[in-house]
């Protein structure tokens, strides 16, 4: 079964939600998830558009109120 | 019995608490009450921000160190004698001489280190000025540069996170005086979408950057360097060739934080607001030492350490908390070798930096100076 860490990146304006799951994806394993959170909406654009390109998965983006959860699956 | 506040980590944060905590309780220190006691690294305290002048020749080493024993109150021991293993269960603090100590309240500020040695060739192929060593080579490199392709390469995650857009700024300035340019080439090479992570820097530095011809390339993630070859390769696919390679290496934190086991990365889980460790209420961290989403840098662990000032002497003599950490931080940006601008923000402002100006260059260069007072903890 795959452990998932919780980034908060909420109001977090520097380094930022993306740059935040750069780091994170380091520590984790193969499989391994990350969900975070963010009230920057340009990280619900960059972060699939990143994944996409390097070749991790996207899991899933849920909108709540004021904040975006976005979950992504180490791939490699 | 007076209690015991043990701070592991010599640089700046907890430097600027020791001496802080001095100032607000010499009554308890005098009568026993309270002691504070650190364990540092190095006899010597490093101003790192100056190492970015180091390479450009524009400071020179010993201005970057004193003694930290003179930076510290004297009444404070100190001692040379890094810890290697921290039990906050059992509320004692082990050393690489075998020596323990307890503690009634720790606080840890053991910092962040680079790890260019994580990226297959770049340890070999690339230079760097966030240690001394980096910073000498990269001043020859430069001294012998005759011009060429320069890449200066961002990783994840990095403290300081202004540095990497000075130096590429700098490096316009110093290969313009030396007539260098015009036979050079300079690429900046960021991980995210952006050319900075704080949204309006990036709006603001890709016009400057296209104003001086500047190159860059967004969503690079360095996968390898091949020094033979001088290339370096994203994990996007991207290959560039340099002739002169800059990087910002990945950091992890201390060593001890991993050994411990308080924290993947050496990044210890703490409460944004409270800077305590998650699960405990006796042990706070400081500086580049937690897993806050927020800038590693020096001013950041300045604004902590005020506030755990305030908190760790109001429970030692009110028995109460005194306040939260806001989130503030402050940098200053040097825009070139005779301008700069700052930003600062926090969890509830976003920044918002103004228009570059000589003068805010100067009080850099002033700040440089002041740094000194700063970890006095009298600024």
């Amino acid at each position: 079964m795959s452990n998932r860490t919780q980034i908060d990146a909420r109001g977090a304006f520097c380094p930022g939600p993306l740059m935040e799951v750069i780091a994170t994806l380091k520590l984790i394993e193969i499989g391994d998830e990350i969900e975070v959170l963010s009230t920057d909406q340009g990280t619900v654009k960059d972060l699939p558009e990143w994944c996409a390109k390097v070749g991790h998965e996207h899991v899933e983006t849920v909108q709540h109120d004021g904040y975006a959860s976005l979950v992504v699956r180490k791939s490699k | 019995m007076g209690k015991k506040i043990l701070i592991v980590g010599g640089g700046l944060a907890g430097t600027i608490i020791a001496n802080g905590l001095c100032r607000q309780m010499s009554k308890q220190l005098r009568t026993g009450d309270v002691s504070v006691t650190m364990l540092g690294t190095s006899d010597q305290h490093l101003y790192q921000p100056g190492l970015l002048y180091v390479p450009f020749g524009k400071f020179r080493e010993a201005e970057l160190f004193r003694d930290q024993r003179k930076v510290l109150d004297n009444r404070v021991p100190y001692f040379v004698d890094p810890a290697s293993n921290i039990d906050v269960d059992g509320k004692i603090v082990t050393t690489e001489s075998g020596k323990t100590h307890s503690y009634d309240y720790l606080v840890i500020a053991t910092g962040s280190r680079i790890m260019p040695q994580t990226i297959p060739g770049m340890a070999e192929g690339a230079h760097w000025f966030y240690d001394l060593d980096g910073a000498r080579k990269m001043r020859e490199a430069l001294d012998n540069f005759e011009g060429g392709k320069i890449i200066v390469n961002v990783n994840a995650p990095h403290k300081c996170p202004v540095a990497p857009l000075e130096v590429t700024f700098m490096l316009y300035d110093y290969l313009t005086e030396k007539g260098l340019m015009d036979k050079s080439e300079i690429t900046y090479t960021y991980p995210i979408g952006r050319l900075h992570a704080l949204e309006p820097v990036a709006h603001w530095a890709q016009p400057e950057m296209d104003k001086y011809g500047i190159k860059y390339e967004t969503f690079f993630n360095t996968k390898e360097v091949d020094p033979g070859a001088k290339t370096i390769t994203s994990e996007e696919g991207e290959t560039l060739n340099y002739d002169l390679l800059v990087t910002i290496p990945p950091h992890q934190g201390a060593q001890v934080i991993l050994d411990s086991d308080l924290g993947a990365g050496g990044w210890v889980p703490t409460d944004r607001n409270k800077l305590l460790r998650e699960g405990s209420d006796d042990v706070f961290i400081c500086g580049d030492t937690t897993n806050i989403p927020i800038s590693k840098a020096g001013s950041t662990a300045h604004f902590e350490a005020d506030t755990i000032i305030d908190n760790l002497t109001s429970l030692l003599t009110e028995e109460r908390w005194a306040r939260n950490y806001d989130g503030k931080v402050f940098c200053f940006v040097e825009t070139g070798m005779n301008s700069g601008t700052y930003v600062w923000f926090d969890y509830k402002t976003p920044p918002n930096p103004g228009a570059p100006s000589q003068m805010i260059h100067w009080f850099k260069l002033a700040y440089n100076r002041l740094y000194w007072l700063s970890a006095s903890g009298l600024l």
